[in-house]
């Protein structure tokens, strides 16, 4: 048994069947990539999982318990954190008040009352978003406003935003696109060293396929909202069924 | 200090002169001079500077951080003026009873209306709260006359039962609002030669109030709860993402905001006790959005400033009349004394709206940040020309 189980998913919109019959199994601390062609259904997939969706049918179970039905903020605090496409952070606020909102989250609870307290006083939550920021080098900058960043740097604060709750769960969608290939190794070294750590499952959706190879331990090939093969790196990537979905030649 | 930081603490201790002093500062001009008309040292409009600070700093609070836009406030200042009222008939005319009163029951008016509207954002959350201050206004002029006497307002009579006070004072009349023995309407004149200086127990009351209110936004402002506010206004959706609830968060600051109205009503009450239904009629709601706005909103002082500014254009400005602009003119020819006089008319008296609405538009248009902004521009502008006279000589230094 997996830590998220993916059982007969289908979702429909309007005339478009998005997901076919998914079922995926990622096995608890272990990088699962889910790669495809675009329209593939691979987004679709990832916001039935964190509540932002609805399949029409079948079920998704997370650490043996269903997700269907929750509200993202429940689901989140189940242990599942999200990456974006784009990314989706406080923008009006600086990087340290970015951080510091996961830390207070995972600590209080989805609402808790502290309106008298001043944040500067959770000295325990602001070292560890400190020290979270130094491992994604960005503590030079924690007093920037977010909006300002670079867009490389929006994804690394986001990325740092979720890591710093410790989820059990994480989700990235297409986590290094648009970055520079520099950027693109450090995000590669900085997962790799957070799948290191242990105790942590992540989900990767990319193109990229440097990415892909070098992060992950097993691989979902989707076209047209259906699996097509679950395999190691290895073993996809000669496999013909993958050749003809990435590039439509008979095989 | 009080558990601020320094610049905050600064901030209040400014404040807390500023409100104290009042009297003396809003009456720079002696009173038998020309420019007398322009003093607003008087109890009366000191006592509505400060309660629609109060007013503008609790708007702000769920307008400035959370960005929800509210039009109906002025129904929870109306609120809390009719509870105040009805505490005076049926209780005592100590204010304390009435002010709390208040408060409750505009915060719990606030949950009831919050809990609605909240359901949806944007615009369509700012035309749920007009819709609902529009309603409680036409209820209470016309339905709920039992409660809030329609048209003509609730006010005290010699009948009512006072349980804890007496009905008729002493001298016969209807007795007046206090604090413990002392009279709300109570003031002490000083007179430094010529100039008239006024005391007023209301106003230090009002004043003592507005601090405390403005201690707490800061105390908000700078929490963890206003931290989340704050990431409600900027990303909703990366906020259920990290696993927070955004709709209890935005309901307790409608009710918090809720709450300052109806002390501001209720102040409002103690200060002169009756209570109408244009108090909650959607140009009320709206002139708190315009204090908001104008003084700048997410900023701490700045909805202190609007509220001061609008008041002071309000009952100032009205004054000027035609004779005064006669006097102001009369230096002039006869001829362009006249012209000068129809010019200037529109903009003075019944029109000081017209310039109240100008000056509106030329804050929001250069200025959006308000009048904050505005203090702050200049102040960098000094601090620039400062930084520039101490570096010049030594920038000069390398090329001689």
């Amino acid at each position: 048994m997996g830590i998220l189980e993916v059982k007969d998913v289908n979702k429909r919109f309007g005339g478009l069947q998005a997901l076919g019959n998914v079922n995926l199994s990622v096995a608890d601390n272990t990088v699962h990539a889910i790669i495809g062609p675009n329209g593939a259904g691979k987004s679709t997939l990832l916001n039935c999982l964190v509540g932002k969706l609805i399949p029409d049918t079948g079920s998704v179970m997370f650490a043996g318990q269903s997700v269907l039905g929750r509200k993202p903020f429940e689901i989140n605090q189940m242990g599942i954190s999200r990456v974006f496409q784009t990314p989706e952070i406080f923008g009006d606020l600086t990087v340290m008040e970015n951080m510091m909102i996961p830390c207070l989250a995972k600590r209080d609870g989805s609402f808790r009352m502290h309106a008298i307290e001043s944040v500067l006083d959770e000295k325990a939550l602001r070292e560890k978003a400190e020290s979270m920021l130094e491992e994604v080098k960005m503590l030079d900058k924690r007093n920037m406003h977010a909006a300002s960043m670079s867009r490389g740097d929006k994804r690394r604060l986001e990325m740092a935003m979720c890591l710093v709750q410790e989820p059990r769960l994480l989700l990235l969608d297409e986590p290094t696109a648009g970055m520079a290939r520099a950027d693109t190794n450090n995000t590669i070294d900085l997962l790799k060293e957070i799948k290191a750590r242990g105790n942590i499952t992540m989900c990767i959706i990319e193109h990229d396929m440097h990415v892909v190879f070098s992060l992950a331990d097993r691989i979902t090939v989707l076209a047209q909202g259906t699996p097509l093969v679950e395999d190691t790196p290895e073993n996809i990537k000669g496999h013909p069924k993958v050749r003809e979905a990435y590039l439509g030649e008979s095989a | 200090m009080f558990g601020l930081e320094k610049k905050d603490a600064t901030l209040l201790l400014i404040v807390a002169v500023l409100t104290m002093c009042a009297p003396f500062i809003l009456n720079p001009f002696p009173s038998d001079s020309g420019l007398a008309q322009f003093n607003a040292g008087y109890p009366d409009l000191m006592q509505r500077f400060v309660i629609f600070g109060i007013f503008a700093i609790g708007f702000n609070i769920l307008f400035g951080l959370t960005g929800y836009l509210s039009f109906g406030h002025a129904a929870f200042l109306g609120v809390g003026s009719y509870s105040a009222v009805w505490m005076f008939k049926l209780l005592s005319m100590n204010v304390i009873p009435a002010i709390l009163l208040s408060v409750i029951v505009a915060g719990a008016f606030a949950l009831i209306i919050g809990f609605v509207s909240l359901r949806r954002s944007g615009i369509y959350f700012s035309i749920l709260t007009l819709a609902f201050a529009q309603m409680s206004f036409a209820l209470a002029y016309s339905v709920l006359t039992p409660i809030t006497n329609g048209e003509t307002g609730l006010q005290l009579s010699l009948n009512d039962p006072r349980i804890l006070g007496t009905s008729i004072s002493a001298d016969g009349g209807i007795p007046v609002t206090q604090l413990f023995g002392i009279e709300m309407r109570s003031t002490y004149a000083m007179d430094v030669g010529p100039w008239l200086f006024q005391f007023n127990a209301g106003y230090y009351l009002c004043a003592i109030l507005l601090l405390l209110a403005f201690y707490l936004s800061i105390r908000i402002f700078r929490s963890p709860f206003g931290l989340m506010l704050r990431a409600v206004k900027s990303n909703q959706q990366r906020m259920n993402y990290t696993g927070l609830n955004a709709r209890p968060y935005t309901l307790a600051a409608f009710v918090i905001s809720g709450m300052y109205a109806g002390l501001a009503g209720g102040l409002l009450a103690s200060m002169d006790p009756l209570a109408g239904a244009e108090r909650m009629q959607w140009t009320a709601s709206g002139e708190v959005v315009l204090m908001t706005i104008l003084g700048g909103a997410g900023t701490l002082i700045g909805p202190v400033l609007g509220a001061g500014f609008i008041k002071y254009f309000e009952n100032i400005f009205s004054k000027i009349n035609d004779n005064v602009l006669h006097q102001w003119f009369a230096f002039m020819p006869d001829g362009l004394e006249d012209f000068m006089v129809t010019i200037v008319h529109p903009f003075v008296g019944k029109g000081w709206s017209l310039t109240l609405g100008l000056m509106f538009m030329a804050v929001v248009i250069f200025l959006p940040g308000g009048l904050v902004e505005g203090g702050q521009k200049i102040g960098k502008l000094f601090r620039r020309k400062k930084a520039a006279e101490d570096t010049s000589p030594a920038a000069k230094t390398p090329a001689e």
